[in-house]
């Protein structure tokens, strides 16, 4: 070991502060002037402790990896809670549920009430809108041999779209609710008010002949009715819209502007007499009445 | 072994000791700022490390930290962080002289205000590194991250202390058996 005097080495101590501090900023000015080989320097330390950090790594992993566990032990705790509180719920709903049931066969019972066969039906594609007799019609392409009749109901997945009224081989058209010629008797679900759904060849149906004293509600809801024996009870239709002019419309359920695909269903209802035998008797009395009008005459 | 007799080896031996425990503190300090960037998720461990170790060992002990160990740890800091490289060893540096300045006064203090007077350490230095900072960048850095830095060496001061005091202690009762 060098030794030196004491008198040099207070100096030398007191010296290396401000000596160290002048190679600070120095180091400083060089990192600024060289900043590469700052880079340099932190990357060789980096690699040389790089596999001591990994090492320590598996530890720390573990002790990281239990307190992860712990804490999804805890949560697990106040999950399980909650589903104990949920299946408590959803166990009363199921009683709730239970209960309505029961109480629905009893009153079933007491009506001798025979539930109604689930209805057949076709789903047909529509091929075309507009055309032919009426205003708004679709065309719906069927097989060869498609089981598709006239008065047969027409749906979309919402509600009514309206009526088969023609037949052909290979296609049906239905009439939809909105045409000029479409009368549909429906019911006012709110009051039980049975009415008439007209069609204006418009979007919105208006509705008509609603019993004195009911009058129809902003948003009541409106399903079709038995009577007539042209519509099975309880379709969804629409709801009812009071428009600016004062007029009660049904906004339909059904998207009538953008149909696919409709299903057509057959209720086996004979409500609606055919067109024909309409058409040709008419003349027929015709005929006779001024037959015997003739006769009646002189 | 008896008394009175100073055998050549032990002295070799006792020098080798003495050496070992100058060097100690350093040595305790540069591997606890190799384990610092430990990923635990938390940010600028590295600096909230070293500027505790350097302030106890400049208060306590100064022997065991002179400048030049200051100036070996705050390179060690700069390599070991992105900062701007130097700025960590001067503020290192600085603290160390301030700290053995007042030593006369703080090392007679009890920990609480050691540890205040710690705060005002570490408030300074994330100033200075600020400063340092905005000054080699040329543009205003943001304020959060020396703040960070600055709670986090406040936070961690007592625990280091209280490690470091055993150390301290046990380094005493070495010199003090023979």
């Amino acid at each position: 070991m060098i030794r030196l005097s004491i008198p040099l080495r207070l100096a030398l101590s007191r010296l290396s502060l401000p000596v160290l501090i002048a190679a600070a900023f120095g180091a400083m000015l060089l990192g600024k002037a060289d900043t590469l080989l700052a880079e340099r320097a932190r990357v060789a330390l980096a690699d040389v402790l790089t596999p001591i950090w990994a090492a320590l790594r598996e530890p720390l992993g573990a002790v990281q990896g239990a307190v992860q566990e712990a804490r999804q032990l805890l949560a697990l705790r106040e999950e399980n809670a909650r589903l104990r509180e949920d299946n408590e719920r959803l166990r009363r709903w199921h009683a709730a549920a239970l209960a309505l049931e029961a109480e629905v066969d009893m009153l079933r019972r007491q009506l001798a009430f025979v539930p109604e066969a689930a209805p057949a039906f076709h789903t047909a594609r529509v091929v075309a809108d507009g055309g032919g007799t009426y205003a708004r019609a679709l065309l719906l392409a069927a097989g060869p041999h498609h089981g598709v009749r006239k008065g047969q109901v027409a749906l979309d997945e919402r509600g009514l779209v309206g009526r088969v009224t023609e037949v052909g081989a290979r296609s049906a058209r239905v009439l939809l609710a909105t045409d000029m010629n479409m009368r549909i008797p429906v019911t006012l679900e709110g009051s039980r008010a049975r009415a008439i759904m007209v069609g204006t060849n418009g979007a919105r149906p208006r509705l008509q002949h609603w019993p004195e004293g009911t009058l129809p509600e902003e948003g009541e809801r409106v399903v079709t009715s038995a009577e007539a024996n042209a519509f099975p009870s309880g379709l969804p239709v629409g709801v009812v819209r009071w428009s600016a002019s004062g007029a009660p419309e049904i906004e339909l359920f059904a998207r009538l502007d953008r149909l696919d695909v409709v299903r057509l269903f057959d209720y086996g209802l004979s409500g609606i007499l055919p067109p024909e035998a309409v058409a040709r008797r008419e003349p027929v009395r015709a005929v006779g009445a001024t037959a015997a009008a003739r006769r009646a005459a002189p | 072994m008896k008394k009175g007799r100073p055998a050549p080896r032990t002295g070799l031996l006792r020098q080798l000791d003495a050496l070992a425990r100058a060097m100690l503190p350093t040595a305790t300090t540069a591997l606890l700022l190799l384990l610092a960037p430990m990923p635990v998720g938390l940010p600028g461990t590295v600096a909230a490390v070293a500027l505790p170790c350097v302030y106890f060992w400049s208060v306590f002990r100064p022997s065991a930290m002179p400048p030049p160990a200051a100036f070996g740890l705050g390179l060690l800091q700069d390599l070991l962080t992105a900062g701007p490289f130097g700025a960590g060893t001067l503020t290192l540096l600085l603290a160390h002289g301030v700290a053995v300045r007042w030593r006369g006064f703080l090392a007679r203090q009890s920990f609480l205000i050691v540890w205040l007077v710690f705060c005002g350490f570490a408030a300074a230095a994330a100033g200075l590194g600020w400063v340092l900072q905005g000054l080699l960048a040329w543009q205003v850095p943001p304020v959060a991250p020396g703040l960070t830095g600055a709670g986090l060496a406040i936070g961690f001061y007592p625990l280091i202390a209280l490690g470091l005091t055993g150390l301290h202690g046990a380094m005493r009762r070495a010199e003090s058996a023979p």
